[in-house]
């Protein structure tokens, strides 16, 4: 067997993006996704006069949730216990698996379905499930791309955007037939076409599923109830037909009460699918009997997300209903995809989320990690769409701020200093410019090494002869005006200018 | 009214015309405009890129310099968000515990050059000619940040002689996003390639914007890929006039 | 230290900008409902957009419309769940009827799927016998019109969440004075303690270029039938 794919090892954002780029098919695949929901998104936001209300609303309820965590988690534990569930608390992804991997094995199983989720993905729970012999079968549409094409997921809610129609009958075609019901002959690319392929290959594996893992995207505190919402009705298959459910469950999906469902359950299908409800949701609270599984495990996963919630600006990242909102209408994400983002969780929140699980904060992380809060223009088209307003450009600057401390990019904080020192005074800024002007005629419109990343797409603008302080200053101000207040003290560095300041200031008079 | 003219650092090195533009424009429209050569940057560069601890001074120095006007007028989208948005944000955490107030003060009477038209003087039609077909882009920070809306397009419609026709696709960023440019070439260059796309096929002369930042990238692949379009500030169109 | 008590430590920790009583304020300025008339007929134009068939029936002809139904349908078998009302089987014939017996609240000695001596003294239906069930018929809780959703509550003539999922048809009985206009509604009306499943058309993907295609695992066809 090859080894499964894998995120380790990707080259810094730029590297990754610029192969990404240059694909066509891809680029074709994303704009045309992307575009299609985003329009979808925007009609059924639209319908909802009060959707900014809800989008505070909801801001506000999880930062009530967060600001108290450790209450509401203890809270949602002794719901989910009273009725019937078991809590199993998880500080990384090594002890999650641990804990999937013995749940199963204490059923005697060794297969089990899995309805998409995002965290089991986060803490790489098929391979560790795989290496303790325990076959994982992914049951949702993209997910079961993924899988099947030996794939990589490139989008928190449709793994597979990245491929389209012909990709995805040809992966059928082809890998079907390794277990399950094969693909039909004569299979088209025909959207329907392919979900009755997915629907009868799968279909058999759900009937006779015992075990089956998923995630959740709310866990209420004050009853224990669990919320899971999808498309196709795997989700239900998994969640209702096995005998054992092990849900894994980030401490940050927890919501105070029932009613604060109200605000979720409309915020996160408009946002992520752009319907006014996704086809299916299932709510449940530890077991019933008869209905449903007999067995309910609970993993509450902290895996770095502690780290996040101490930092006070980078904890509301936290908030994330993980809609995709802000994946499908970044320009950034609809040029690379998610792969270049070397991450589970690509796009904007992926920029924000996963330097913070890696330890930004704590100085030290791998390039590839550093490199990802520097993947915005900061364009803020993540921010307006985000259900639960989620500053995602203030936190990629503030991450970067962290990146600089870290101690990376030397040049760049030489560069940076020196820019400074210019700009925190006029007078050397006057100086700059002139040198600029003066030698302006020599100056290349392509520039030669780190310029060129600028130049060898765009032109560079031409300098121009005057600055505009120095048209001004010989044309509309003799003598020299006096700004109506007092200048702040200039810092210490001005005291030593430099000889060509001197002399070029001469030159002038 | 005395109006203190923030150049921004970018066009004051790189398009003096721009600020000549404004100064005459405002000037047409009845204003004092005073440039204060203690001026320099707002910071944006080094904030943006993570060195938002360093520009204390800078911020000091805006604050400072334009604390006795009535009104800012800036003609960057981008430096004009800068400073409402983050100079409060720098100003809270700086070694001078004064600064918070001093920033607070000035912040109010920063406006966006289209803001301050439309607003303050209540103006739109500016007595502007310019006989040419014009698309314009919202940059992002004048459109999500500042929040300008239609103010621009209102502008424009008034002037004589000029056509403005839709752009598609525009509130896509054109990729420009300061150090991103540099940092993430490959990106930057295909969102501005699609930018210029949508630009040239609306079969428009000129491409205008409220922020030179942008526009040096967008008109360095217009040059670049020989589209026969330019990018003007918009400054540069209102203060045109047929005589 | 176990991890549950490492887990709580570290949010503590992290939490050590925030006063142990915080209260942080939560704005409930947004809408209880967007709709205050034409409820049902949102409903049915809602139902419809996401492809479910719907009909609209007067109480005393509900009997002939679920017999219409599952003649136009053409299926032979249909489950139906504990505490159906018998008057709305009336019209089929014979044998159609696949009762299932289990009920919420009842105590159960094991799960369903796997006793099968169990699950025939409760006259519980097995996973299987659902897969070759040509259909289900099921009453509903709760409608949502400004979202076109059905809700199930595991309550009377609705029974456990596999009877409407397995089958490939879902006919599903919906009591016009169930309908309410939002969600923010319907969650009050509903018991969290329940299972719940909410169905908004059938079932569906956005998987393939993101776009709506009906029919993946759950009933392929969704029909309501709404008794005024
Ligand atoms: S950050 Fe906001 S927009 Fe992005 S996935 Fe999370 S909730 Fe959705």
């Amino acid at each position: 067997m090859t080894p499964p794919p894998t995120f380790l090892g990707m080259p810094p954002f730029p590297e990754a993006a610029r192969s990404a780029v240059s694909n066509p098919q891809l680029r074709h695949n994303l704009r045309k996704a992307t575009h299609t929901i985003r329009d979808k998104r925007a009609h059924v936001v639209g319908e909802l006069s009060d959707w900014a209300e809800l989008r505070a609303a909801g801001a506000a309820i999880k930062d009530r949730t967060l600001r108290r965590l450790d209450e509401y988690l203890v809270a949602a534990e002794a719901a989910v216990t009273a009725a019937g569930g078991t809590v199993h608390w998880a500080a990384d992804a090594a002890e999650a698996n641990r804990i999937v991997a013995d749940l199963v094995r204490a059923t005697g199983e060794t297969e089990v379905v899995k309805v998409k989720s995002m965290v089991t993905q986060e803490i790489g729970l098929n391979e560790a499930l795989a290496a303790e012999g325990i076959r994982a079968y992914e049951t949702d549409l993209a997910e079961l791309i993924v899988q099947l094409g030996d794939d990589l997921p490139s989008h928190i809610l449709v793994p597979a955007i990245h491929r389209n129609r012909a990709e995805i009958r040809e992966i059928f075609v082809r890998e079907m037939a390794e277990w399950g019901v094969p693909a039909p002959p004569g299979l088209t690319d025909e959207p329907a076409a392919l979900a009755e392929a997915a629907r009868r290959h799968l279909r058999e594996r759900f009937l006779s599923a015992k075990v089956a893992v998923s995630g959740a995207n709310f866990l209420v505190a004050e009853t224990g109830t669990l919320v899971v919402v999808e498309s196709e009705g795997n989700g239900r298959m998994c969640l209702t037909l096995p005998e054992t459910l092990i849900s894994v469950v980030g401490i940050e999906k927890v919501v105070p009460t029932w009613a604060d469902l109200e605000v979720f359950l409309q915020l996160l299908p408009r946002s992520s699918t752009g319907e006014r409800m996704n086809p299916y949701t299932s709510t449940w609270t530890g077991v019933t009997p008869g209905d449903g599984p007999r067995d309910f495990h609970l993993v509450l996963l902290d895996n770095g997300r502690t780290d996040v919630l101490a930092d006070t600006t980078g904890r509301q990242a936290l908030r994330c209903i993980r809609c995709s909102a802000c994946l499908n209408v970044c320009p950034v994400y609809e040029r690379t995809g998610g792969h270049a983002y070397g991450s589970v969780y690509p796009g904007p929140i992926g920029a924000i989320l996963v330097p913070q699980l890696r330890g930004v904060a704590s100085g030290k992380v791998d390039p590839q990690t550093a490199s990802l809060p520097y993947a915005s223009s900061l364009c803020g088209a993540c921010y307006e769409v985000c259900p639960v307003a989620i500053d995602i450009p203030e936190v990629l600057v503030h991450l970067r701020e962290q990146v600089v401390e870290g101690g990376g990019h030397r040049a760049e904080r030489a560069a940076m200093r020196a820019a400074e020192w210019v700009l925190d005074d006029a007078k050397r800024l006057r100086t700059v410019q002139r040198v600029a002007a003066r030698s302006r005629r020599l100056l290349p419109r392509r520039a030669p090494g780190p310029g060129a990343a600028w130049s060898d797409s765009r032109a560079l603008p031409e300098v121009p002869a005057r600055s505009f302080r120095d048209w001004w200053v010989r044309e509309r101000s003799a003598p020299p005006p006096q700004p109506p207040a007092a200048s702040p003290q200039p810092p210490a560095a001005s005291a030593q200018p430099p000889a060509e300041q001197n002399r070029i200031e001469e030159d002038d008079r | 009214m005395r109006v203190g003219l923030f150049i921004t650092c970018v066009n004051d090195t790189l398009y003096p015309r721009t600020g000549q533009a404004v100064v005459r424009l405002l000037e047409r429209l009845g204003c004092t405009v005073d440039f204060p050569t203690a001026q320099t940057c707002c910071g944006q560069m080094h904030w943006n890129t993570g060195y938002g601890k360093r520009i204390e001074p800078m911020v000091a120095g805006f604050a400072d310099t334009f604390a006795g006007y009535d009104a800012v007028v800036t003609p960057s989208g981008s430096c004009g968000a800068m400073i409402r948005d983050n100079h409060p944000r720098a100003a809270a955490r700086a070694a001078d515990p004064g600064l918070s107030a001093r920033v607070a003060a000035v912040v109010p009477k920063v406006y966006d050059l289209t803001e301050f038209i439309v607003d303050v003087l209540g103006v739109t039609d500016v007595g502007a000619y310019f006989p040419h077909r014009v698309v314009y882009h919202p940059t992002c920070h004048s459109r999500r940040l500042l929040g300008l809306g239609d103010r621009p397009t209102a502008l424009l419609r008034e002037v004589r002689g000029l056509e403005l026709v839709d752009l598609p696709g525009e509130e896509e960023c054109c990729g420009f996003g300061g150090t991103f440019a540099v940092k993430n070439p490959d990106v930057s260059t295909a969102m501005g390639a699609d930018k210029v796309r949508h630009a040239a096929g609306t079969g428009a002369e000129v491409l205008c914007a409220a922020d030179n930042s942008c526009l040096m990238h967008i008109g360095g692949l217009m040059d670049r890929q020989r589209t026969g379009m330019r990018v003007v500030h918009l400054a540069e169109i209102l203060a045109s006039t047929a005589g | 230290m176990s991890s549950r008590e490492a887990i709580l430590a570290r949010v503590r920790r992290a939490l050590a900008d925030v006063p142990r009583d915080d209260d942080f304020p939560v704005a409930r300025d947004y809408a209880r409902a967007h709709v205050a008339e034409g409820v049902l007929e949102l409903f049915v134009e809602h139902l419809r957009d996401y492809r479910a068939v719907v009909h609209e029936v007067a109480e005393d002809a509900l009997p002939d419309a679920v017999a219409a139904a599952v003649g136009r349908r053409g299926a032979r078998t249909v489950v139906t769940p504990a505490g159906l009302p018998a008057a709305w089987t009336a019209g089929l014939a014979e044998g159609v009827c696949l009762a299932d017996g289990w009920e919420y609240g009842q105590l159960y000695e094991d799960s369903i799927n796997n006793r099968p001596e169990l699950v025939e003294a409760a006259g519980i239906l097995t996973t299987h016998a659902l897969d070759t069930a040509d259909g289900v018929l099921t009453a509903a809780a709760v409608g949502i019109a400004e979202t076109g959703t059905i809700v199930l509550d595991a309550g009377p003539g609705q029974g456990r969440r596999a009877l409407t999922l397995v089958p490939d048809w879902h006919l599903c009985v919906m009591r016009a004075a169930d309908v309410v206009a939002s969600v923010p509604r319907a969650l009050e009306r509903l018991d969290p303690g329940r299972p719940l499943t909410w169905i908004s058309g059938p079932s569906a993907t956005s998987d393939i270029e993101l776009n709506r295609v009906e029919g993946v695992h759950g009933p392929r066809t969704l029909e309501v039938l709404i008794v005024r």
